[in-house]
């Protein structure tokens, strides 16, 4: 049983867990263009080594970040998503153009 | 050549055929430099060789040949996916397998033992008859079969209809194969190099030069090589070789785990495969079941085997062969997957002038092996693209144009 040490509900097998995928940062979504946003959205670094990663312990649905290197399988360290996100999103400002379609 | 069998079979050394001269220096200059030398890497070569007359060719392989994925496959050859791109694409590679042995005139054990899908609700059992109108139309034979035919077909499968999910129906893929998947790339190489082209194993591509956007040479652990052009086709290791170009895929990479049990009597003919409970199994001409599933749940690159996997493989094997409970495991092993988020390759141009991809080929790369060596060939030759791959193109990510075969896969991921 390989462990994963959830900042909220400490270590724990990691068939509790869901990989959420690679963190990067989220483009402005206001002015990003359509070419950005599908890199953001389809492409990846897949970077061999360290990488930071969203996490979620499926059963308490607490979503956080790991550092782990992807080569020999080591969770360096896991943290809250707040070490990173520490101030509110407003994805609710009005979009300067119609989004009809 | 039966004489020459016979011959072979009467003489007392045994002589071992040499398949094919490793090349030893590495020159100055290549017109192609083909990185990895996999079923796709040497098939790639193999075509430019006999049917462009292009042979200043080098493969470069940083293991030995055929030494990742084409080893590690689980050998399907199939052709049943929905969208019309895909299905296409791989009906016209399952036709080059079919004469594959004498195209390069070396067996690879080419069997036509059909494939069943297996559907377990009524949701499958809709995309199954989805994907057999889709088949059919494009000229590849899929069917819908009930559990009547499933009963026949396949005796010894689970049909008990108080199992945690009882079979409702089948997806029937007569044009389902499987072939020695070694063989695949010793072929190739040995028809490429008879012809003039070099492969250099232990050969590590370590950087790529680029000027003005277009690739000029390319660094290994053996010294500097100038190129006319670069052919990547790394599988696990594409998002890492491409980054040395400066380019970024849309690629995530994951361990895919199978395994084999001891070699048993023939008791089973056509490969069959459940999405539902993540395994697929079949029984090799030599006997061994092979048993693969679903990718691990997070990328990694390494192929190390885990206790979950066997776990869950061995499980969901068991609730469709029950017999199986008695096999003994020989081995477990994995293969680095190269996941793209529409399960369909990344094939032709690449932002770099000269550089083209061979990649994105996940979980459904060997099928397409000898279509991938004709096609990307053709197109290092003429510098077109050629119409079959136009829409596996990387810029279809841009144009949010995916071909999506989630749907299609053996075993859901």
């Amino acid at each position: 049983m390989k462990l994963l040490t959830c900042p909220l509900n400490g270590p724990r097998n990691i068939s509790e867990f869901t990989y959420g995928g690679e963190y990067h940062p989220t483009p402005d979504h206001q002015l990003v263009t359509p070419r950005e946003w599908a890199e953001h959205v389809f492409f990846h670094d897949n970077a061999a080594g360290v990488v930071i990663e969203w996490w979620c312990h499926t059963a308490s649905s607490y979503w956080f970040l790991a550092e782990r290197n992807t080569i020999s399988d080591q969770v360096i360290r896991t943290f809250p998503a707040d070490e990173i996100f520490n101030q509110r999103v407003e994805f609710n400002q009005p979009a300067s153009s119609g989004e009809s379609n | 050549m039966p004489f020459g069998l016979l011959k072979y079979g009467l003489s007392s050394e045994y002589p071992a055929e040499h398949h094919f001269t490793p090349a030893t220096e590495l020159k100055k200059h290549y017109d192609v430099v083909i990185i990895g030398a996999g079923g796709h890497g040497t098939g790639i070569a193999y075509h430019l060789a006999k049917y462009h007359g292009i042979t200043n060719v080098a493969v470069l392989e940083k293991n030995y040949l055929g030494s990742g994925n084409t080893a590690r496959n689980t050998a399907v050859i199939r052709s049943n996916y929905l969208t019309e791109e895909g299905v296409t694409f791989y009906r016209e590679s399952v036709k080059l397998w079919q004469d594959l042995s004498n195209e390069f005139n070396y067996n690879v054990m080419m069997e036509n033992r059909g494939q069943l899908t297996l559907a377990h609700s009524d949701a499958a059992i809709r995309s199954f008859r989805w994907r057999a109108e889709v088949n059919q139309h494009l000229g590849v034979r899929s069917e819908l079969i009930d559990r009547q035919q499933i009963a026949e077909w396949v005796p010894n499968l689970n049909m008990s209809e108080d199992s945690r999910f009882p079979i409702m129906a089948g997806l029937w893929h007569a044009d389902g194969a499987t072939a020695r998947h070694d063989a695949v790339a010793w072929g190739y190489a040995k028809g490429a190099c008879e012809r003039g082209v070099e492969l250099h194993q232990l050969t590590e591509v370590q950087d790529i030069e680029i000027t003005q956007g277009r690739v000029t040479a390319v660094k290994t652990n053996r010294g500097r090589v100038e190129c006319g052009c670069v052919v990547q086709a790394v599988a696990g290791a594409s998002s890492v070789v491409a980054k040395m170009a400066g380019i970024k895929l849309p690629i995530h990479s994951y361990p895919l785990q199978a395994m084999v049990t001891q070699p048993y009597k023939p008791i089973l003919t056509p490969h069959v495969s459940s999405p539902h409970v993540h395994v697929y199994v079949h029984q090799t001409s030599r006997g061994e079941f092979v048993i693969g599933g679903g990718s691990d749940p997070y990328p990694l690159y390494n192929t190390r085997a885990t206790l979950d996997q066997r776990e869950s493989l061995s499980a969901a094997a068991l609730e469709l062969f029950p017999f199986l409970a008695q096999a003994r495991m020989l081995r477990q092993w994995a293969g680095t997957t190269d996941m793209t988020p529409d399960y369909s390759p990344i094939m032709g141009l690449s932002p770099v002038d000269n550089y083209y991809l061979d990649a994105g080929w996940g979980t459904w790369g060997f099928k397409a092996t000898p279509i991938c060596g004709k096609t990307m060939a053709e197109l290092v030759a003429t510098k077109k693209v050629p119409e079959i791959i136009k829409p596996f193109e990387l810029e279809r990510f841009y144009r949010f144009e995916q071909i999506n075969e989630a749907g299609a896969t053996a075993a859901s991921h």
